[in-house]
């Protein structure tokens, strides 16, 4: 069969919305789902999919944000919703992307940009699913947002560590105790970095956190409309894993922006731009020591004085010594040797 | 046996080549037009991407071709290109099937009409490229219709069938096709290769109907059910596979009428067991050296025959029971092993025994292992079955429920 001359490689194009007030009031990601209260990752999805609009095609991966959103008969998505298996979030948007095309150059379905995000938690795509996310970032031809919504632990399983969860936290796999008062030791993953980093082809990686939901949502519509495979890593206070009360949540998305341990950035064909409160400290301002942000969380209560001090050095050190500050970890200059 | 039931033949219709069963079927997928093909390489099986690849390259069809980055993408792949429409295939060998297991397990959950391909291999450790059907048959219990094939002919017709029989509506289901490796992914024969006009008749588009996922059609797919709802689920899928008994017959027969060619029977070849007294039976390649020594016994007065079973899911039971009816020892030859299974046998001989248990005549039943790893199934193999079968047959009972043959001690 011959290819249709009418195809091409289109998306959507949707411009960034210009305040809150010229938000859509149109929402694709209703009632009907039991997360907790003060879930930051509910919100993430309501405001991606809202960003998306209505011709879009959702796959969400194993976690929370599939057992608590979608029990059968009562699904909040508005958009179609498909389940995908925990490590496949990269393989349900690129099969999920594959299959429109071929439908599409063949005649075989109405040609139009359909919107194909998938989400993964920082389990699903972080710790198992990071290969298939990359392969599927070097899939230029097909259309696709990978959004990992990072609640910095395993927490559907009951909060479990995982390689996205930040240093000293107590979870369930790492409880503090009288003999080892830390059990995690791992210092969080660079998601985004490494994958900016690593795939030269793919058009666009972002931080976002959706304490600031306008600039989250236009990170979203900018990764739909530029197109090929695009990945968004999103930080989501979860007041149950991170034992806080849900009323904070918000107030914990700007702390962890605030004092440097999240970085808000985007990486638009090569490009890297820091925005918000980031490029603020990029430019100068003070960061807010981190025992603001984890003295607020009872999954850092156990921590001492030395604790504090080494996860404040740690942050320091994405700033000063990092090649590119906050987004990758090689050294500006070898240190001296003691 | 084949009936002509057309005023034009469709001989004229049909064209021959000289292929593999692995280009045989990635003939099938050209005539089939399949939409979405994932790869990943893994010997034997990989000969059928390294076939469609050279299909898509020289513009015979058009499809995405998708290299992923192991066989637990590639499954997953397809898996979600079907549920938007798309007509897929994908296929593994020994290891890598396993790796993609966990997508193995979802896909007939989901009812995805994949068509894939096994081309068999034994599994590690040790390394071996060699034939052994344990990998395909890890499924056997999850949904997936399974059969196996045995020449380039087969392999082009059944995955023409296989895609009948996946996307009806009533089934829903995938179909692994296996082919046992090197002895027919490698091997080449004279194959009749269809016209597209005529595997239209026979091969309707594929249709996801309302279970489509698309922005005009917005469902939820597989939301958490628990146990509110997964034993009717199971239950669905367990409807869907018996029906798979009548669906499978209907598209052999449709075939017939319009290929003017294939088997009256799907389920399994009979060769010269009208009047055996022992039957042999078996999977994929081994036929060849199995009809081979049965020509010869029978020269020496042996009444000797071989059933060769085509599909292992649904498992033809009652059909069996039928074929078997009359013989007087049964000798089972499998190319898998089951650790610790009854009677330390085989898969198929321990599905044969189960099969006939409530038959009214139920012969000495002997389970033989062979041709593990690739190893050649000799005649002198076939010969010593035989002779076991037909001792067993004499005494009214098996001395050994279980042989391993040509094993060196
Ligand atoms: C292959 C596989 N292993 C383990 C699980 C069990 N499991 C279900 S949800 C989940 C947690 C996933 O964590 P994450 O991706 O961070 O999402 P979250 O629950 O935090 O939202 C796990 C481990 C699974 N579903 N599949
Ligand atoms: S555990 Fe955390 S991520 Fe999961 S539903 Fe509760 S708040 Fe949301
Ligand atoms: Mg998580």
């Amino acid at each position: 069969m011959a290819e249709t001359t009418t195809f091409s490689n289109a998306t959507q194009v949707l411009e960034p919305f210009k305040g809150v007030k010229k938000v859509t009031i149109e929402e694709y990601f209703s009632s009907g789902h039991r997360t907790c209260q003060g879930c930051e990752s509910a919100l993430v999805m309501k405001l991606m999919v809202k960003a998306a609009g209505p011709r879009t095609i959702v796959l969400g991966s194993t976690g929370c944000m599939y057992v608590a959103n979608t029990t059968y008969y009562s699904t909040p998505w508005v958009v179609p919703w498909m389940h995908t298996q925990l490590g496949s979030s990269g393989s349900a948007a690129l099969g999920t992307a594959a299959g429109l095309k071929a439908l599409m150059k063949k005649g075989k379905m109405k040609a139009e940009p359909i919107n194909v995000i998938a989400f993964c938690g920082d389990g699903g795509g972080a710790d198992m699913g990071l290969g298939a996310i990359s392969a599927t970032l070097t899939h230029k031809e097909y259309n696709s947002l990978i959004l990992l919504y990072d609640n910095e632990s395993y927490a559907n399983t009951d909060i479990q560590v995982s390689g996205s969860s930040p240093y000293g936290a107590h979870t369930t796999f790492s409880p503090p105790g009288k003999v080892k008062r830390i059990m995690h030791t791992r210092w969080k993953k660079n998601t985004a970095g490494m994958l900016a980093a690593g795939h030269p082809e793919c058009r666009y990686v972002a931080t976002v956190c959706a304490s600031y939901a306008v600039e989250m949502m236009n990170r979203v519509r900018k990764a739909l409309t530029l197109g090929g495979p695009t990945f968004i890593h999103s930080l989501d206070p979860c007041p149950k894993g991170w034992d806080y009360d849900p009323m904070l949540s918000h107030e914990l998305g700007e702390l962890a922006i605030e004092s440097g341990i999240f970085p808000l950035y985007e990486v638009e064909d090569g490009v890297l731009k820091y925005y918000g409160k980031t490029k603020a400290i990029v430019e100068g301002r003070p960061r807010k020591p981190v025992r603001e942000y984890l003295l607020k969380q009872g999954r850092f209560a156990h921590f001492t004085e030395e604790d504090l001090e080494y996860f404040q050095a740690k942050v320091d050190q994405m700033w000063d010594k990092w090649e590119i500050p906050g987004v990758v970890c090689f050294r500006k200059d070898v240190e001296a040797k003691a | 046996m084949t009936v002509a039931t057309q005023a034009a033949p469709a001989a004229a219709q049909e064209q021959e080549m000289l292929i593999s069963g692995s280009e045989a079927i990635a003939e099938a997928l050209t005539l089939a037009d399949i939409d979405v093909v994932t790869a990943y390489p893994i010997r034997p099986y990989d000969t059928v991407m390294q076939a469609i690849a050279k299909k898509i390259a020289n513009g015979q069809l058009v499809a995405e071709y998708i290299v992923a980055e192991g066989e637990h993408s590639q499954f997953e792949i397809v898996k979600h290109a079907s549920t938007v429409g798309a007509r897929v295939f994908c296929g593994s060998s020994g290891v890598g099937w396993a790796y993609a297991m966990e997508c193995l397990v979802v896909t007939p959950a989901l009812r995805v009409p994949l068509v894939a391909m096994v081309g068999n291999r034994a599994l590690d450790d040790p390394g071996a490229f060699g034939v052994e059907h344990n990998d395909a048959l890890f499924v056997r219990d999850l949904g997936w219709l399974l059969c196996w094939i045995d020449s380039s002919q087969e392999a082009l017709d059944t995955t023409l069938i296989a895609y009948r029989v996946a996307e009806d509506r009533r089934i829903f289901l995938p179909i692994a096709i296996s082919a046992d490796g090197a002895f027919l992914t490698h091997s080449q024969a004279i194959t009749k290769v269809p016209s597209k006009s005529l595997v239209e008749k026979f091969l309707p588009p594929y249709n996801r109907g309302d279970l489509q996922l698309h922005p005009d059609n917005p469902i939820t797919v597989a939301p958490q059910v628990n146990e509110d709802w997964v034993i009717e689920i199971r239950r669905q899928n367990n409807a869907a596979t018996e029906r798979a008994y009548t669906v499978i017959e209907e598209a052999y027969a449709d075939f017939r009428r319009v290929f003017g060619r294939g088997p009256e029977n799907p389920w399994f070849e009979e060769y010269m067991t009208e009047d055996a007294e022992v039957i042999l039976m078996g999977m994929g390649t081994l036929s060849l050296p199995v009809k081979v020594a049965i020509r010869k016994m029978r020269e020496e007065g042996k009444k000797v025959g071989l059933i060769r079973l085509r599909w292992f899911r649904p498992f033809p039971y009652e059909q069996l029971a039928e074929a078997l009816r009359k013989a007087k020892a049964i000798g089972v030859i499998d190319r898998d092993y089951s650790f610790g299974s009854p009677f330390g046998s085989g898969v198929v001989a321990t599905e044969v025994r189960a099969a006939l248990y409530n038959a009214e005549h139920r012969p000495p039943l002997i389970g033989f292992i062979c041709g593990l790893g690739g190893r050649e199934v000799t005649l002198e193999d076939v010969y010593k079955t035989t002779e076991i079968c037909y001792s067993a047959a004499k005494a009214g009972k098996t001395e050994r429920a279980t042989y391993w043959l040509g094993v060196r001690e």
